[in-house]
């Protein structure tokens, strides 16, 4: 099931790629409006800045597009809003390092005065906390600027649905929803009933709230990440693993007979055993694993490809290349803002298809079964 | 410097993965509780009071629907009642009619039959009465024309004559 929507996701990529080069027709005006707030977004690529900052180090004047790309992909130990170098505007975050030799430390980024100077014997080097003392263990398990938008994210969440919540309360069944409760109740209805009902089968109350805090989850970081202060939270590796280890628990947590003898004992020659076990065992740490890195991919090579393009105006040194490349980070923006939506219902889709296919009643391949499919496995028996 | 970026890019850091597994199980406790399960119970609630609604509305078309069957069936009993009614009351009319018709004319017959009785009655009385009367007339007269035929000698010689005269005394 998923290996195709892998190959639906590489028609996508591909005919974006088609899109991007064929597609020159896009307004320049439109462009030239809109050229200031995409510079802004990579607030970090103003060529002087960058120019400065690298001949400060010693490099030569050319701008590092690489690396301006990954610094915004990465994680980080203060949240940077503008500027560059010295004159960079950043909100310093709360630095927490578990010690095996110290124990628990708290401190403000700040100390680290952007990688310039060491604390307490720590000292930060390319967003990594390293300690001086060789023998000692560190954990950071620091409030990023990831950790931060994702508590933000967080207290958005509850207050939104919390007061939505209310609403439902309020206003009783009997009124019709009204103003943001009758934004999401449509979206609430679809992850209820096209992607829990659909692909769980008779059980699928049990998961809903599972999957709509996924959903939103997901949803609500991909577009914070889309701001142009917002943290990748999304396209890290670290989260989307998280999220993917849960839903692999909560798979196999309500796995039922069928799913583990289809796994242990599957329906082929006995002779075969040795090679499709492991398959199938393999198989359970696949399917979260294609999870983690759709995500992750996605939302990450999106980023990159509106970085890129609003960097090829600092390669080609050519301010007549922007119009063209600020039309295309406009479409990919666009196109991000899709893919924002996607990737929280694919997400959620695949989840809730892995549980339907470990909790399904005795239907053979899991998926679509329905509370009819039940009555005639049922029927027949 | 490039591949350690790559490295850094799918290495997961170890704050995250702990921050993300600590929001995510307080966001699903959170929002379980104070979130979906209020609004899924709302929404389910909305649904069978629309379901329980739309089926009540059915009914009621259902029993509307009856009720003017109903109605109809009850008109039309009416109707027929009203329609035998008045044909039982045209048919005691014209039984009513025919009786009293009949009965007109069997007391007017009666009536006849007495009266042409009473009239031979009469009739016979004033027959008997005028024969009786014509008899004692005849008598009357007769003694009348008697004493005026004999009432001198000589007319009863005559009579005596003539009767003997007439007898033939063989």
């Amino acid at each position: 099931m998923f290996s195709k929507i892998n190959i639906f996701r590489g028609k996508n990529v591909l005919s974006l790629l088609f899109l991007l080069f064929f597609s020159f027709n896009t307004s320049n005006l439109l462009a030239n409006d809109l050229e200031e707030h995409a510079v802004s977004q990579s607030s970090d690529s103003t060529v002087n800045n960058a120019a400065e900052a690298h001949a400060a180090e010693g490099h030569d004047d050319k701008v590092d597009i690489t690396a301006v790309a990954f610094e915004h992909i990465l994680d980080s130990h203060s949240w940077h809003l503008w500027g560059h170098g010295e004159e960079a505007v950043a909100i310093p975050l709360p630095v927490i390092i578990y010690s095996s030799t110290k124990g628990l430390q708290i401190f403000s980024s700040s100390k680290f005065e952007h990688g310039h100077a060491s604390y307490e014997g720590y000292s930060l080097q390319a967003e990594k906390i390293l300690s001086s003392d060789a023998n000692e263990t560190i954990y950071d398990l620091s409030i990023t600027k990831n950790v931060a938008q994702m508590i933000i994210s967080m207290i958005i969440i509850v207050l939104l649905f919390s007061s939505i919540a209310k609403a439902y309360a309020k206003t009783g069944i009997n009124s019709a929803p009204k103003g943001k409760q009758s934004f999401f109740e449509p979206l609430i209805v679809f992850v209820r009933d096209d992607i829990a009902k659909t692909n769980i089968g008779s059980k699928y109350m049990k998961f809903v709230p599972y999957l709509l805090t996924i959903f939103f989850f997901i949803l609500l970081n991909n577009i914070l990440g889309m701001l142009p202060i917002g943290a990748n939270l999304t396209g890290n590796i670290a989260f989307t693993l998280v999220l993917s280890v849960i839903t692999l628990i909560v798979t196999n947590v309500n796995g039922n007979g069928h799913y583990w003898h289809h796994i242990f004992m599957p329906p082929a020659p006995k002779w075969l055993y040795p090679i499709l076990i492991p398959i199938e065992v393999v198989g359970i740490l696949t399917k979260p694993f294609a999870l983690m890195i759709r995500l992750f991919a996605n939302i990450t090579a999106g980023h990159i490809i509106i970085i890129s393009l609003i960097g090829l105006i600092f390669i080609f040194k050519s301010l007549a290349v922007s119009p063209i490349a600020v039309a295309f980070a406009l479409f990919i923006d666009v196109l991000e803002c899709l893919v924002a939506f996607l990737q929280a219902y694919i997400f959620t889709m695949l989840t809730a298809l892995f549980i339907g296919s470990a909790c399904a009643d005795h239907n053979e391949d899991g998926a679509h079964t329905s509370d009819d499919d039940v009555h005639v496995a049922k029927a027949n028996h | 410097m490039n591949l350690f970026i790559l490295n850094a890019l799918v290495t997961p850091g170890i704050g995250l993965i702990v921050w993300t597994t600590l929001v995510f199980i307080l966001l699903i406790v959170l929002l379980g509780k104070f979130a979906w399960k209020p609004i899924l119970k709302a929404l389910k609630e909305r649904e069978e009071s629309i379901d329980t609604a739309l089926k009540g509305a059915e009914k009621a078309k259902a029993e509307m629907a009856e009720l003017k069957a109903g109605n109809e069936r009850i008109l039309n009993e009416a109707r027929a009642e009203r329609d035998a009614l008045l044909k039982e009351a045209r048919d005691t009319k014209e039984s009513i009619l025919a009786e009293a018709k009949t009965k007109a004319t069997k007391e007017a017959e009666r009536i006849m039959q007495t009266a042409r009785e009473q009239i031979i009655n009469e009739k016979n009385a004033a027959i008997t009465d005028l024969k009786n009367q014509v008899a004692t007339l005849s008598i009357d007269i007769a003694e009348k024309i008697l004493k005026s035929e004999l009432s001198n000698d000589e007319k009863q010689k005559t009579l005596v004559g003539s009767l003997i005269k007439d007898v033939n005394l063989n």
